[in-house]
């Protein structure tokens, strides 16, 4: 590999107001090998790619392809460059077919049927040479995530990419899929792409690059060889103190059932049954995880628990009480607490300053309130108590909550559910886009709720946490459960049970 | 991230950017009376001289002022629930009939300010009742607000005529508008408020209603920033995810808050009915609840930027008039226009100058 390098960046810095998201960073991509670059969420992994790719400008520093200075004024430019992008969320028309997908924005022509026919043609040779199959004529919506996927890989190849870059890849896919998705990177390599993947998934940087950057606080702290180095040293290096990977815990010590949930089932809003006549109980003291590959109905599940979603039948018991004509707030009186899966349009009203977030869902609660008035002192002290506690940071309760972090922002809500100290607690997703050191801090969180005899129902798609996490695991697809595991059952048998093919 | 998420200093935010907007409001208002032929510092002096530079011509700016707060309000309480009133203007006419109901049967019993308060809630009633059925039809049936308000908007103003040429005239009058209030039933006129300045009212119609406006302004504030039904108001506008997660009902809180918008506009009635004209006409509302769209657009929805953005609109009303009275070329349909200019740069396109505005704070706080 004596050729110039793919990608060099050579002093780039990037200021947005006050926060440095890129301080002098210089890397090295060579070509025809998966880089991987990992840091937490916030450490300027994505606001350096979006440099790459034309979204934001960089105050200073350079960008060579091939050893030759570019400027990429916008996507347009770094597509003609050869660099093309797969973002975390799709950027796909979902009424529209792949094929149509493929060719937005290089229709090529007035008349659509000529352009059709090529890109049909181009597609296919695609296909053959890569392993990238799929059929061109199926609508977007109809299509698994994993599939979608791939029809954003093509539609950077279909420009001519080559240099691809992959921003968290694998967050939707199940371990199957992921897997596929490496073995499709595999082949673009050995084709001869250059591949950039960003992921703070430590497994997926050992499993599949040939080099490994970590970023911590808008540096570029290191550079190894993924042969030469550890987890363990990457994590590290990431945190910037040693960090625990193992969630420890001792063993459950279960009660009685505290939530029963009878034959329930749930449709979405088109209408679709989502879960299936699913039945299971939570006991004081234990933590039931639900492993599944997003869209199984883990969602809707949750949402029907905790009273948003109303079920078409069956039944849910709290204390061996129904409780499925309870409102949201009737339940949290009752002692349910819960952590919704998207904080960002659950959890927490964004543009809230930090203290009304703290007391969402509560605010009617006597100690925050006099008479039709809120009591705001009451409020921000209580918001400051579990500032401090939770070491949300920055430390000041009148910040807008969108400028706090993803971590911080989910300790946020977590303080807000677990501080009400409930008996049963309902958590979706509690570490999604948060970093490693937020996740330590949850996790060891959840934990003591259970040590502390609280029923906890944890959904994630994180295969890795529910093992962690859970004492028993059930398995949810199609909306059924398709059965029950303990936590040292392989992640090959959970990962064949998610997909629907062993029971 | 775009440039709209970059925080910016609020002098900025709520000093530097809408005065920008304003001035180009103004400069394109000037290239226009510049094509009529007109000599545009000509009109921006009459245009002041008119609406500030007499007693009389403050009366009248702030008696346009008084109307536009009522429904800025109106228009503002309903955005921070998420909703886009835009029956103002129809529940502002209808409240105009609570208060003329009210005033025409106490107005021989009792003094105005025992008439004053009664009419204020039946103003209020008539126009949150004028409200209820497009936020019941939002609430349970998802009919959109915006929709079922202007329908309502048209259906008032049938109503009105109707009422006001079958039930309400005078017998054997030909003008369609109810007797004229005794004194039991009209509002004093704040001609000492212009004395504590040494000027003088004049004719203008600038009357009680105004603190009345104040003081409702600011119990806006109380209940949008202070009250947990405001916060349940601000948290289901912003998020109605999060509200749902939270427990606030969305039906109740949908319906409390079109009730609150209407009755604010209704209340708005009592400015021209009792406050001016002392009698219910045809069309008194005369648009206002459709500059209440703009006002509380430009006034960010919070009631201090209101009350100075209805202020600016009643100078554009009466210093309009004024110019239109004295340069004939002018027609009351220019004046239109620039008021149209004024809605399009500080309503429509507020952000216009943000991305600028972004890009020069980051370069000066650097350098």
């Amino acid at each position: 590999m004596t050729d110039k390098p793919a990608i060099e960046l050579v002093g780039i810095d990037k200021k947005f107001g006050a926060v440095h998201a890129n301080k002098d960073i210089n890397l090295t991509v060579a070509k025809g090998t998966i880089h991987g670059i990992i840091g937490e969420n916030g450490a300027g992994k994505s606001t350096l790619m979006s440099i790459i790719y034309g979204f934001y400008h960089a105050d200073s520093g350079e960008i060579r392809v091939n050893g030759n200075p570019v400027t990429i004024r916008d996507s347009q430019a770094a597509i003609a460059t050869g660099i093309g992008m797969v973002h975390q969320h799709f950027m796909l028309v979902d009424n529209f077919t792949v094929l149509e997908n493929i060719m937005l924005g290089a229709e090529g022509g007035m008349l659509l049927a000529r352009g059709v026919a090529s890109a049909r043609a181009e597609l296919k040779r695609l296909e053959t040479e890569y392993g990238l199959e799929v059929d061109p004529d199926a609508l977007i919506e109809e299509l698994p995530v994993g599939l979608q996927q791939r029809v954003e890989i093509l539609k950077a190849m279909y420009r001519g990419a080559e240099i691809l870059i992959l921003d968290e890849p694998t967050g939707v896919l199940t371990p199957a899929e992921a897997d596929h998705l490496f073995r499709i990177l595999k082949v673009l390599r050995d084709q001869g792409k250059t591949i950039i993947l960003i992921t703070h998934k430590l497994r997926e940087i050992m499993a599949i690059t040939d080099t490994v950057s970590v970023m911590r606080r808008g540096e570029m702290v290191a550079t190894r060889k993924t042969a030469e180095t550890t987890v363990e040293e990457l994590a590290e290096l990431m945190v910037g103190r040693r960090v625990l990977l193992r969630v420890q815990k001792g063993e459950a010590n279960p009660g009685a059932a505290v939530l029963s949930v009878r034959n329930l089932t749930v449709k979405d809003n088109r209408g679709v049954t989502m879960v299936d006549n699913v039945s299971f109980d939570v006991r004081a003291g234990e933590i039931v995880g639900i492993a599944g590959v997003a869209g199984n109905g883990q969602s809707e599940l949750l949402e029907a628990i905790a009273g948003i979603r109303k079920p078409t039948s069956g039944e849910i018991l709290l204390d061996g009480k129904t409780i499925d004509k309870a409102d949201p707030a009737r339940l949290r009186d009752l002692g349910l607490a819960h952590i919704p899966e998207d904080r960002h349009h659950m959890g927490l009203v964004l543009k809230f300053e930090e203290y009304e977030n703290s007391v969402l869902g509560y605010h009617r609660r006597p100690g925050y309130s006099k008479g039709p008035l809120l009591d705001l002192e009451a409020i921000r002290k209580d918001a400051m108590e579990k500032i401090e506690k939770y070491d949300i940071r920055p430390p000041n309760p009148r910040l807008k909550t969108a400028n706090f972090s993803g971590g911080n922002q989910q300790k946020i809500v977590v303080a807000r559910e677990i501080e009400r100290d409930p008996k049963m607690l309902i958590i979706g997703q509690p570490t999604r886009g948060v970093d490693i050191g937020a996740i330590e801090f949850i996790h060891r969180r959840i934990i003591e709720m259970r040590d502390a005899g609280k029923a906890i129902l944890l959904v994630s798609v994180e295969l890795d946490e529910i093992r962690a996490l859970s004492d028993r695991i059930l398995v949810m697809f199609a909306g059924h459960v398709v059965g029950e595991k303990t936590p040292d059952a392989g992640e090959q048998t959970l990962g064949l049970m998610m997909a629907g093919i062993a029971a | 991230m775009s440039t709209a998420s970059v925080p910016l200093p609020n002098w900025i935010n709520y000093g530097l950017i809408p005065l920008l907007n304003l001035i180009v409001a103004f400069l394109i208002s000037g290239f226009v009376v510049w094509l009529i032929g007109e000599s545009p510092l000509d009109a921006l002096s009459l245009l002041i001289q008119g609406a500030l530079g007499n007693g009389e011509g403050i009366g009248f700016t702030l008696y346009y002022a008084t109307s536009f707060i009522f429904t800025g309000l109106s228009v503002a309480v309903a955005i921070h629930a998420g909703l886009f009133n835009i029956g103002s203007e129809g529940q502002a006419y209808i409240g105009g009939l609570g208060c003329a109901l009210v005033a025409l049967s106490l107005d021989r019993y009792v003094p105005w300010y025992v008439t004053m308060p009664i009419a204020v809630v039946g103003a209020g009633l008539f126009g949150a009742a004028w409200a209820f059925i497009p936020a019941f039809l939002q609430a349970k049936r998802g009919s959109h607000i915006v929709i079922t308000t202007i329908m309502f908007n048209y259906i008032g103003a049938a109503l009105m005529v109707y009422l006001l040429v079958h039930v309400l005239i005078v017998p054997g009058k030909m003008a369609p508008e109810t007797r004229t209030f005794l004194d039991g039933g009209q509002l004093p006129k704040l001609g000492w408020v212009m004395q504590l300045f040494g000027a003088k009212l004049g004719a203008a119609p600038f009357n009680v209603s105004f603190i009345i406006a104040l003081v409702v302004s600011y119990l806006v504030w109380l209940l949008v920033w202070r009250t947990k039904l405001g916060f349940e108001m601000r948290t289901l506008g912003v998020s109605p995810t999060a509200a749902a997660y939270a427990g606030i009902p969305y039906a109740r809180t949908v319906i409390i808050a079109m009730l609150l918008s209407g009755a604010l506009a209704g209340m708005m009635a009592l400015n021209p009915v009792m406050g001016s004209s002392a009698r219910l006409q045809v069309e008194f509302v005369g648009g206002a609840g459709f500059v209440g769209i703009a006002v509380s657009l430009m006034g960010r929805n919070h009631p201090l930027g209101i009350i100075m953005a209805a202020i600016l609109f009643g100078i554009l009303y009466q210093g309009g008039d004024w110019i239109s009275f004295e340069m004939p070329n002018i027609t009351r349909e220019m004046i239109l226009v620039i008021q149209g200019l004024v809605i399009l740069f500080a309503g429509a396109l507020e952000y216009m100058f943000r991305p600028a505005m972004v890009r020069l704070y980051q370069q000066f706080k650097r350098g």
